[in-house]
């Protein structure tokens, strides 16, 4: 671990501009109804920020707070307020979270109140759960919805026709909403500009991600990567503030491989890289810096993780095309993670396990997350089979801080890697019994166990 | 000599496997976990020792030519004695402690609670000196076996003036104080005193060599090159980080030794469900336990059992009766409580509402099994549960439906899988900090 100056001169540069970012963000919205600024709420998978730019409004993401209010420690209370207005165990803890949030005055996640929306805007189907999660938005606030049925990529592809099926919906449905929410027609210039800035931002993202295919990895894919993927991933994308963040957070990257640095982590920077995972699933919010630590203390790093693509796969060479707005933007919708089928989400993850030299794959399963958890064990072993790396299976919940066992998941994740360890010992041995210019092992003992 | 020590800190027993250089078994100590982690690791290792000491004087006695009836039967009554001398400081120690709280502040006030104590020992400590045909068990046991006799001497001792509550309430005291208290249990400090006992009437010649077989092993000193610990409490252990296994990993490596051919592993401990798969060298390839619920594991049963008002080990024998299995939906262990009642009101016979419960337990870890990989051959059965016929029962059904016909190992040492395991790596880390690769 670095000592506690380096982490915080680490920190000074992207990690303090983002949370400007986000200051800035909520205070615009805190002023959004005096200034006479329109707000639509969005969800982060298959969000069309930039369009929502060029109508100048401002988006909010439910699970966005969600999270958030997670990390505040502020979840149990408002999922036990959603609870008690009739919302079962079972439903999606964002959702309550949310509703709950909501049912005690709807204060976001800087403290400050947010503002009423004056569109739901649902721009992505493959989370069931969104639209019914808006159901009671629409309920709560009655303000008009606009919603898009975006095709699940069930044979793996994303069909000309699929994507002018979408096409379709953005010219007729959403356009038109926003439009009548704004009094202004769409100023195809405008998307065009914002996307060709987005179009920036997400090379420098994907330099970031990759750059964890070396040794030692200069990022944690996943505890760190959720900070990463946070301004391109929701209001920011397609903003000059996110171009210059990637920027800036692209040459502090640089700066790390060139001192051949290790992940930042809260306790500082990890100097011995022991292992590299893989990790499928999103991230628990409750403990997040808890769960963090219980990889980081053993030198457990993240390489690659799917959470990371929720809000676009930009590391399979998708880039938003400012040529073709919108097209692009059926596009960008359709090629989130969770609408993915299980082989490409399994093709993609062996990619990850070879591509950044993992140990091992390990599932964070949230079974309140049905984009996620459906299928997650066929994945976990089709990954072993196909990698030949051991799989791990871990059970958490997204806010609910009811579902995070802290001792049992810490006891998993510590037999998990001896258990790569284990695996890797017993290879090198094997590896060196081979090589006739080492001396061959001793053999195995006879054990005898008494009866 | 050179020896290697896994313990195993479970929530229910500690246990301690001991190997010698060569991965054999010297010896095995078990003990219940307390609240106390580092005693009770201490008094399983002197557990082992102990029986590691009577491994060397087996190997002592052969190596003399002592192998005949008379060194077998004088083999088994020095164990027989040192127990009992093991036994007696215990009971002094209890005894002592009774009659200082006897005359505290709690308690002064009761006359003449000191002459009943002095008598309920007395009582005891007579009983026990009286030979017996079957053997004294271990320290383990000296809890079970004081507060039996205790509270039967007391029952009869007690009357209006001094009540058997109070009688107990001493009894329970101070004995948590007895074992918490290192008392001196080892071979080497009590063997002689044994050994005097049980050489009354040998043969002179027989006597002479007995008695330096044993000395001889009393004095070769045991060193501990290498320990590992595993099992739940083994964060609190005094062992180095590496010194450090999970339990997963121990599990799997001692069923692997126990039975070679273990390809998948299922064990049922107090407070959770594993299913391991393993290689064919021990190593664990894939496992899975539950993370958000415990239910279904040993607790359960212990839950169970004192809703019936039964012992945990009385479970197993009475499902074995039944004829008709219930179907009991519930593996949450609250609610299973609750439909147990349910269903006895209903007139279900207990035997086949137990048969229900085992088989749920079972079912619940047939999931676990599945997500893990599913059931190998050979399956190996270890945890405290393995012990229960009745569960062991359900599992041979439900193995069989699930996915034919499968070699299922149960261990009567089950128990001592995840020491085991721990000790192996312990040698195993030893001979690789000699032969550096």
């Amino acid at each position: 671990m670095s000592t506690p100056q380096e982490a915080a001169s680490a920190k000074d540069g992207s990690m303090i501009k983002q949370k400007e970012m986000i200051a800035g963000h909520f205070s615009a919205l805190t002023r959004a109804k005096a200034e006479g600024k329109k707000v639509v709420y969005t969800f982060v998978p298959g969000n069309i920020t930039e369009l929502l730019l060029a109508f100048d409004v401002l988006p909010v993401y439910p699970e966005i707070n969600a999270l958030q209010s997670g990390m505040r420690k502020k979840s149990g209370a408002y999922i036990a307020e959603a609870e008690r207005l009739g919302h079962s165990e079972d439903v999606c803890t964002y959702v309550k979270c949310d509703i709950g949030m909501l049912k005690s005055g709807n204060f976001g996640p800087t403290g400050e109140k947010l503002p009423e929306p004056d569109l739901l805007l649902l721009s992505y189907t493959g989370c069931f759960t969104f639209m019914k999660w808006f159901e009671l938005l629409k309920r709560e606030y009655d303000c008009p919805v606009a919603m898009m049925h975006v095709p699940y990529q069930g044979d793996g592809v994303f069909t000309p026709e699929m994507r002018d099926y979408v096409v379709a919906q953005l010219r007729t449905e959403v356009v038109p909403a926003l439009e009548a929410l704004t009094g202004k027609k769409l100023d195809e210039a405008k998307l065009s500009e914002a996307l060709a800035r987005s179009r920036v931002a997400e090379d420098d993202l994907v330099a970031v991600l990759e750059s964890a295919k070396r040794r030692p990895s200069p990022i944690d894919a996943y505890f760190g990567g959720v900070y990463y993927i946070g301004p391109i991933f929701t209001s920011f994308r397609g903003t000059e503030a996110a171009v210059d963040y990637y920027r800036t957070l692209r040459a502090e990257v640089d700066e790390r491989v060139r001192l051949g640095l290790g992940p930042l982590t809260p306790d500082g920077a990890i100097t011995h890289e022991k292992y590299r995972l893989v990790i499928e699933g999103p991230p628990n919010w409750t403990n997040f810096q808890e769960f963090w630590k219980m990889f980081s203390s053993e030198g457990a790093v993240v390489v690659a993780s799917s959470y990371t693509k929720v809000g676009g796969v930009y590391d399979n060479g998708f880039r938003h095309d400012p040529e073709r707005p919108l097209e692009t933007l059926a596009e960008y919708c359709a090629g989130c993670y969770t609408n993915l089928n299980l082989p490409t989400r399994i093709d993609m993850l062996s990619r990850y396990v070879r591509e950044y030299e993992a140990d091992g794959l390990l599932i964070n399963s949230v079974k309140s997350c049905n984009s996620f958890s459906a299928g997650q064990l066929l994945i976990l072993r089709e990954v072993e089979a196909r990698t030949g790396v051991p799989g791990g299976f871990i059970e958490t919940d997204l806010v609910d801080p009811r579902y995070f066992s802290a001792a049992n998941i810490k006891n998993r994740i510590e037999s998990y890697l001896q258990m790569i360890e284990q695996k890797r010992r017993n290879a090198s041995t094997r590896a060196h019994a081979a090589t006739p210019t080492v001396a061959p092992p001793r053999p195995a003992k006879k054990l005898e166990v008494l009866r | 000599m050179k020896t290697f020590v896994g313990i195993d800190l479970g929530s229910t027993t500690t246990k301690a496997v001991m190997l010698d250089e060569d991965g054999a078994v010297l010896g095995r100590g078990i003990t219940n976990s307390r609240s106390n982690y580092h005693l009770a690791a201490d008094i399983a290792r002197d557990e082992a020792f102990v029986e590691a000491r009577f491994t060397l004087l087996d190997r002592a006695l052969a190596a003399a030519g002592e192998t005949g009836d008379e060194a077998v039967a004088f083999r088994k009554r020095l164990l027989y004695q040192l127990r009992k001398v093991q036994q007696m400081a215990q009971l002094a120690s209890l005894r002592a402690r009774a009659l200082e709280e006897a005359v505290g502040a709690r308690l002064g006030h009761h006359g003449d609670l000191v002459a009943r104590l002095e008598h309920i020992f007395d009582v005891i400590e007579a009983d026990w000196k009286k030979p017996r045909l079957t053997g004294v068990k271990g320290s383990d046991f000296f809890r079970d076996q004081a507060a039996s006799d205790f509270s039967r001497c007391a029952e009869r001792v007690a009357d209006r003036d001094l009540k058997f509550d109070v009688l107990m309430s001493v009894f329970d005291k101070v004995i948590i104080q007895v074992e918490n208290a290192r008392i001196d249990l080892t071979f080497e400090g009590n063997i002689r005193t044994a050994l005097t006992r049980c050489l009354r009437g040998e043969a002179p010649e027989r006597h002479a060599r007995y008695e330096a077989a044993v000395l001889s092993v009393a004095d070769t000193p045991i060193d501990v090159a290498r320990a590992i610990g595993t099992g739940y409490g083994r964060q609190t252990l005094p062992f180095p980080k590496e010194s450090i296994r999970s339990e997963i990993l121990c599990h799997g490596l001692g069923a692997h030794v126990m039975f070679p051919g273990t390809a998948t592993v299922l064990d049922i401990g107090g407070q959770d469900t594993k299913a391991i798969q393993v290689d064919g060298d021990g190593i664990v390839t894939s496992f899975q336990m539950n993370d958000r619920c415990a239910a279904g594991c040993g607790r359960y049963l212990g839950y169970i059992a004192d809703e019936m008002n039964m012992g945990v080990h009385e479970l197993g024998p009475l499902a074995m009766q039944s004829t008709r299995t219930v179907k009991i939906n519930s593996t949450c262990t609250v609610f299973a409580g609750a439909e147990l009642r349910d269903r006895l009101t209903m007139g279900q016979k207990r035997e086949d509402i137990l048969a229900g419960l085992h088989r749920a337990i079972i079912l619940r870890a047939m999931a676990l099994l599945a997500r893990s990989g599913g059931i190998a051959d050979e399956f190996t059965f270890t945890g405290g549960v393995a012990n229960n016929e009745a569960a062991v029962r359900a599992l041979r059904q439900l193995v069989k439906e699930n996915y034919g016909s499968r070699t299922i190992n149960i261990s009567a040492d089950s128990i001592y899988t995840g020491a085991l395991g721990a000790a192996l790596f312990a040698v195993r880390a030893g001979a690789s900090e000699e032969h550096p690769s």
